[in-house]
């Protein structure tokens, strides 16, 4: 069997007394959706921080495409291909969308220390910032400033940066936070258009969008990986029903 | 940029609109090269979101480095001007080095704290004057041609570097490199994620706005022909940083609007009355309070 792109091994967090990241283990494959589920305070979000490089795990690792990503910081991983979306919306307000994307579009179209052409008349960056805007449904909204946009299209636009960083696994830090029913609706349908094209590490609250997405899925609870499987198996599992029914644990 | 645009006519123009004879020139070249300052100090905070106190002992090393040339008899601007810039930029180098590794209200006192040991540094170069100062035994030659004796040619000289200046800060914050400045002042963690360390990018701005500082020294010792360790003083450095804030943070014109405004304020000021100081702080301070996004705000929304 290939080497998964994204395999994560013995990883460990603690904080004080308590392990939030406790020996997870789990790998992704390479195209589809797997999705990370788990209750509040599952460690979720650590684990995600652990993921992109903004939080250092105590131990483990992390290979992504054959390399060790333990010790590399955000900006590394970012341009091996490693692309996060957050939780809370962190878009440039003062820019434009189309150079919000643009700027990932430079993040790997060659050296940035130029400092006489005006990267905004670069069509080769525009041109691809485009795209990645189309691709979520932002190309009429390009001229308008994030700060202007609404919050669902915040949080498409922070979508298309992402895209726009033709990463090789798109890290989706609970996308549809905070966005209403129809915002809801359209960025499920979304998240469905880009499946076929990229893999996706999808962490979300949501279980109706986890389960109309995700090709395998992983369920958190108290730092430990309790069960990786199908979407069915999952729905089935015991130990994931209590959990998530806030029974005591039977194992 | 239409605003600066208009002033650097009106100053283009200045000398045959009755403000020809020495007092006015000697005010106007203050002006401009205040102007200067705040324009490389602007490239620092509204570009880089580095809010430094310590910029006038950059401005300070390009003038001592006038000074010091000026003692070994070498004053032409071939020399002096890459020597200033050089001293300056390097300087800037250095202390960003470590510096930019902080930031915040921490970033504000180690500039301050490099500041201050640039001037006492100053206080204490006995073979320059110490802290009474150095006089020029002239002013910087130009091909060995004493042009900018000149009073007329020094105006339109410190004119002209203002206008590169604004002009060059504009094309640097529109390229790549000041796209990711840019996008590391508004939000850094966004810059990251995209792949751009912000640190790199900020180091070699605050270097280039040293050595543009170091460059407006030169302009600095020579207008006044005499350069003392005031020069680099942080009171000096908050006047530089207020008229980058009063001008406004949203475009790079509020330098050139804020240094002017705050020079003429308080040269106005300083004629009605010797008490000056009681009047000129409060207005800083309602100007701070009620004129959201500085001048250039307030021309914006008409």
């Amino acid at each position: 069997m290939a080497e998964p792109l994204l395999a994560v091994a013995g990883l460990r967090k603690r904080f004080g007394g308590l392990a939030v990241t406790d020996d997870v283990t789990f790998s992704v494959a390479e195209g589809g959706i797997h999705a990370v589920i788990g209750p509040n305070g599952a460690g979720k979000t650590t684990l995600i921080h652990q993921l992109s490089g903004t939080l250092r795990p105590d131990a483990g690792s992390i290979r992504f495409g054959g390399r060790e990503l333990v010790g590399m910081g955000l900006a590394r991983r970012a341009r091996l291909g490693l692309a996060r979306s957050f939780q809370i919306t962190s878009v440039l307000a003062g820019f434009s969308a189309l150079e919000n994307a643009a700027l990932a579009v430079q993040a790997r179209s060659g050296p940035s220390f130029r400092f006489f052409r005006a990267a905004a008349a670069e069509r080769a960056l525009n041109d691809q910032a485009m795209t990645a805007l189309e691709q979520v449904g932002l190309g009429a909204r390009a001229g308008v400033l994030a700060g202007r946009l609404s919050h669902g299209e915040k949080r498409q636009l922070e979508l298309a940066i992402a895209l726009a960083m033709q990463p090789r696994l798109l890290l989706l830090d609970e996308p549809l936070a905070g966005a209403g029913p129809e915002e809801t609706e359209r960025l499920i349908g979304i998240l469905l258009g880009l499946k076929g094209t990229y893999t996706i590490l999808l962490v979300e609250h949501d279980m109706q969008a986890v389960f109309a997405l995700a090709d395998r899925i992983s369920v958190l609870v108290y730092g430990r990986v309790i069960a990786t499987d199908g979407p069915e198996a999952i729905r089935a599992d015991p130990a994931v029903r209590a959990a998530y029914l806030g029974e005591d644990e039977a194992a | 940029m239409r605003a600066a645009l208009i002033l650097l006519a009106a100053l283009a123009a200045a000398p045959f609109l009755g403000f020809g004879e020495g007092y006015s020139l000697t005010l106007l070249a203050r002006v401009m090269i205040l102007a200067m300052a705040a324009v490389s100090l602007w490239l620092l905070v509204g570009g880089g979101g580095m809010v430094s106190l310590g910029h006038a002992a950059l401005l300070g090393i390009g003038a001592y480095a006038v000074v010091v040339l000026d003692d070994a008899r070498i004053t032409d601007a071939a020399v002096v001007v890459p020597v200033a810039m050089g001293a300056a930029g390097l300087f800037a180098l250095v202390t960003g080095a470590v510096a930019i590794r902080t930031s915040g209200v921490q970033f504000i006192m180690i500039t301050l704290a490099f500041g201050q040991m640039a001037f006492f540094t100053a206080s204490s170069l006995a073979a320059y004057g110490g802290d009474d100062g150095y006089t020029l035994y002239g002013r910087t030659t130009v091909l060995g041609q004493r042009w900018l004796e000149d009073r007329l040619a020094f105006h339109y000289l410190c004119l002209g570097l203002l206008a590169l200046t604004l002009f060059g800060g504009h094309v640097l914050l529109g390229s790549r490199f000041g796209r990711v400045l840019r996008a590391a002042r508004e939000n850094p963690l966004r810059a990251e994620a995209v792949g751009f360390r912000p640190y790199p990018y900020q180091l070699v701005a605050y270097s280039i706005a040293g050595a543009v500082a170091g460059l407006t020294g030169v302009l600095l010792a020579n207008a006044a022909e005499f350069v003392a360790p005031s020069y680099l003083a942080w009171q000096r450095s908050g006047d530089l940083l207020f008229m980058v804030i009063l001008g406004g943070l949203g475009s790079l014109q509020g330098a050139v609007l804020g240094a002017v405004a705050f020079v003429l304020l308080e040269e106005w000021l300083g004629h009605i009355t010797e008490h000056w100081r009681l009047i000129f702080g409060p207005l800083l301070v309602l100007s701070v309070l009620f004129m959201k996004g500085g001048l250039v705000g307030m021309l914006r929304r008409g």
